[in-house]
């Protein structure tokens, strides 16, 4: 028996029986009537306006231009980030570790156990400045920028560029969008996936998301770059150096995007893409000084509180296990050492994975456990400046510009944080397609940073 | 007491996630992708939901709250859709939402720069409920891009009231509060002037609402749900299927009390 609201529908049927007529019928009449009103209370003076956006349009998304334009900008907030956050990082950590000294003194003279001190100061105090000084300039000059970007309209100028790149790999062009998104976020790249409609496409989406770095992980390839691959080349040319390899790094995640898109759409989730109609919003001015308080309100110190959340007990963590002796060794030793063999195969060593693997709640303390467990290894107390972290790396744990340029790579494609691998189970209530987020791009790091040790040490560059 | 409006959930309110707190009237935002809608959202509420310049920024639905003349209204930003014709997912939130959760007041955010546009979907919305407000946002845009409106001869037009906006600037927002204030007590009645359509079809939706409302009464725009039966909308027919117990259940409740 048909509900009476069937009936209804059938009625329907009878009554106007060609449904196409019916759509088209409907979607004039509305269209008609918006063009009559608005011929009736419109007037426009000029269209010049018009046409200069539209000029700028057809440059910035031209098929020669479209592409050096995005680079060139995506390379000018690198270089802009990195020059301007060297200055300000090491203050702040000299900063910090004198206030650390004092510390140290107060709990000498209040005459406090040691195992407290070195808890607390050197513990989750440590790692406190650590994430402070190395992460705050960065993200301080590096979202407002990017802020600016998006408020001005050049995003879906950028998914216009990539989407016939996303159609080839067989994936939706608004997953530039949502990639955009990740470069903030992966947790909130993951949730604006929502705006892709075929559910293959965006599962593509999802499951490619972690290849661009979000604000947990600049910080550690910013570092790296200025300390390693900047470091090693003359002073004046540094930054530019740093740049480019962060700018490169970029543009290898999304070269992984779109090939793993393009592998899925090929093998397990096939399919057409579908079209979409994407709108250029118009170029708007910026209301600068909100962007700014918002980048940092809503960014920056949503981004550190998390870490210094995160760190703090993951400090405390760290420096229990490096003080907890298993025979011998330290527990952290102990982890390291058995994970070492297969680290070095892929030009990393086993602190360096057991602070990636301890780092899973947030991509934002790896580092500083990193730091911290090197730190509680060594009889090294003072720990004042980039100088000293590159001395603490280079000397004294035997990093090489290889260690460095691997641990970028396996920054960049490993396991998504915690939050993200929440949000993915929560978006598509499946074990499966969460495995496979770890999956893939941790198969990726592996594989890629095992072909770039064997290629460095097989030429004998290192 | 017994059954009332509220607890047989007829608004359907409940399916929405808005839980009504006594008559705190709703207010939906609903408008095309990248108008401002979440700029005008923040400016009403207070709240500091990242706006974006690209389509497609509000993939969840934002509520909040804001007092105006000792009164709570809470807000309701819906997703940006070019029509509510439910080709996607959005829409078809957006045009469900307006349809059985029945907010006091629908806003209908409309980019001034490109009104001709934005119109078709004020068009929609006027079909499913007559308390509309237009809200001509970005007119700081149009006027620099030289673009008039003549605010007065469109409210004529539309049957509705109008109002110029820049949420950015917050110019506007107070007026806005005003006529919504007074469109929920009811100084303002709305007439919207419907698009007519050729004669066949209007025959057609004549026809049909005669036999939709001894079914669904008049809780609901029977011409909108005519054209929505005549365009043979399937997505819409098990809201309406579940509309339809509830209204039952609540006639035979009525009948019981009488």
């Amino acid at each position: 028996m048909s509900s009476p609201i069937r009936q209804l529908l059938d009625e329907a049927a009878k009554s106007c029986p060609n449904q196409n007529e019916v759509r088209d019928n409907i979607v004039k009449s509305i269209y008609s009537s918006a063009e009559n009103i608005t011929s009736n209370t419109q007037y426009v003076e000029d269209k010049k306006s018009t046409d200069w956006s539209r000029k700028i349009d057809n440059i910035l998304t031209s098929p020669i231009w479209g592409f050096p334009i995005m680079l060139a900008l995506l390379t000018t907030v690198f270089w802009i980030t990195i020059a301007g956050a060297n200055v300000p990082s090491s203050m702040l950590a000299t900063g910090l570790f004198w206030i650390e000294d004092r510390l140290t003194e107060v709990f000498m003279a209040l005459n406090a156990p040691g195992w407290l001190r070195g808890f607390l100061v050197t513990g989750v105090y440590r790692s406190l400045a650590w994430v402070v000084s190395v992460m705050l300039p960065p993200m301080a000059i590096f979202f407002p920028i990017f802020t600016l970007l998006e408020d001005l309209g050049y995003l879906p100028r950028v998914a216009f560029n990539m989407d016939r790149f996303f159609k080839k790999a067989g994936a939706h062009g608004k997953q530039a969008l949502t990639m955009s998104m990740g470069f903030g976020c992966n947790a909130a790249g993951i949730i604006s996936c929502r705006i892709i409609e075929s559910p293959r496409e965006r599962l593509i989406a999802i499951l490619t998301n972690n290849f661009v770095p979000c604000n947990g992980r600049f910080p550690i390839l910013i570092a790296l770059a200025t300390i390693f691959i900047g470091g090693s080349v003359a002073a004046s040319i540094s930054s530019i150096i740093a740049t480019l390899t962060v700018a490169g790094l970029v543009v290898f995640g999304i070269t992984i995007t779109l090939f793993i898109s393009w592998l899925l759409s090929k093998t397990l989730l096939k399919g057409v893409p579908s079209s979409f109609t994407l709108e250029l919003p118009p170029y708007r001015k910026p209301k600068i000084g909100e962007v700014i308080v918002r980048s940092i309100l809503d960014r920056t110190i949503f981004v550190l509180t998390r870490a210094m959340i995160i760190a703090a007990p993951a400090g405390g963590i760290v420096w229990i296990m490096a003080n907890t002796m298993v025979g011998d060794t330290s527990l952290l030793a102990a982890f390291a050492s058995w994970l070492n063999p297969f680290a070095q195969l892929m030009g990393m060593d086993g602190f360096i994975l057991t602070a990636f693997i301890l780092g899973l709640p947030a991509n934002e303390i790896v580092f500083p456990i990193l730091i911290m467990s090197y730190i509680s290894g060594s009889g090294m107390l003072e720990l004042s400046s980039l100088e000293a972290l590159r001395h603490l790396l280079v000397d004294e744990n035997g990093w090489t510009w290889l260690t460095a340029l691997c641990t970028m790579v396996f920054a960049l494609c490993h396991w998504p944080c915690g939050t993200t691998l929440y949000t993915i189970q929560k978006e598509q209530h499946s074990w499966y397609w969460t495995f496979l987020a770890i999956a893939i791009p941790t198969a990726v790091g592996i594989v890629t940073c095992m072909i770039i040790n064997l290629l460095a040490k097989g030429f004998g560059l290192v | 007491m017994g059954l009332t409006y509220q607890s047989t959930g007829i608004t359907s309110r409940e399916n929405f996630n808005i839980t009504c707190i006594s008559n705190e009237p709703v207010i939906a935002l609903a408008g095309n992708p990248n108008t401002g809608k979440s700029t005008l959202f923040n400016a009403l509420t207070g709240l500091r939901q990242h706006t974006g310049n690209w389509p497609g920024k509000t993939v969840l639905q934002s509520k909040g709250t804001y007092i105006y003349n000792t009164r709570k209204y809470l807000v309701v930003d819906l997703p940006g859709t070019y029509s509510l014709l439910a080709n996607s997912v959005e829409e078809e939130v957006a045009r469900d939402f307006i349809c059985f959760a029945k907010p006091e007041v629908t806003i209908v955010v409309v980019d001034s720069t490109c009104m001709e546009r934005n119109l078709n979907m004020v068009l929609q919305v006027m079909e499913i409920t007559s308390n509309v407000i237009v809200c001509l946002n970005l007119i700081d845009e149009a006027r620099r891009k030289k673009i008039q409106i003549d605010t007065e001869k469109l409210s004529r037009t539309l049957g509705i009231p109008v109002i110029p906006t820049a949420a950015r600037n917050k110019e506007g927002i107070e007026e806005l509060m005003n006529t919504t204030n007074k469109l929920i007590s009811g100084q303002i009645k709305p007439r919207p002037n419907l698009v007519k359509y050729d004669k066949k079809l209007e025959d057609a939706i004549l026809h049909l609402e005669s036999k939709i409302k001894p079914l669904l009464g008049d809780e609901l725009s029977t011409r909108w749900i005519a054209l929505r039966l005549l365009d043979r909308d399937t997505k819409l027919i098990s809201a309406l299927e579940d509309f339809y117990d509830k209204h039952k259940i609540l006639e035979m409740s009525k009948e019981v009390m009488a």
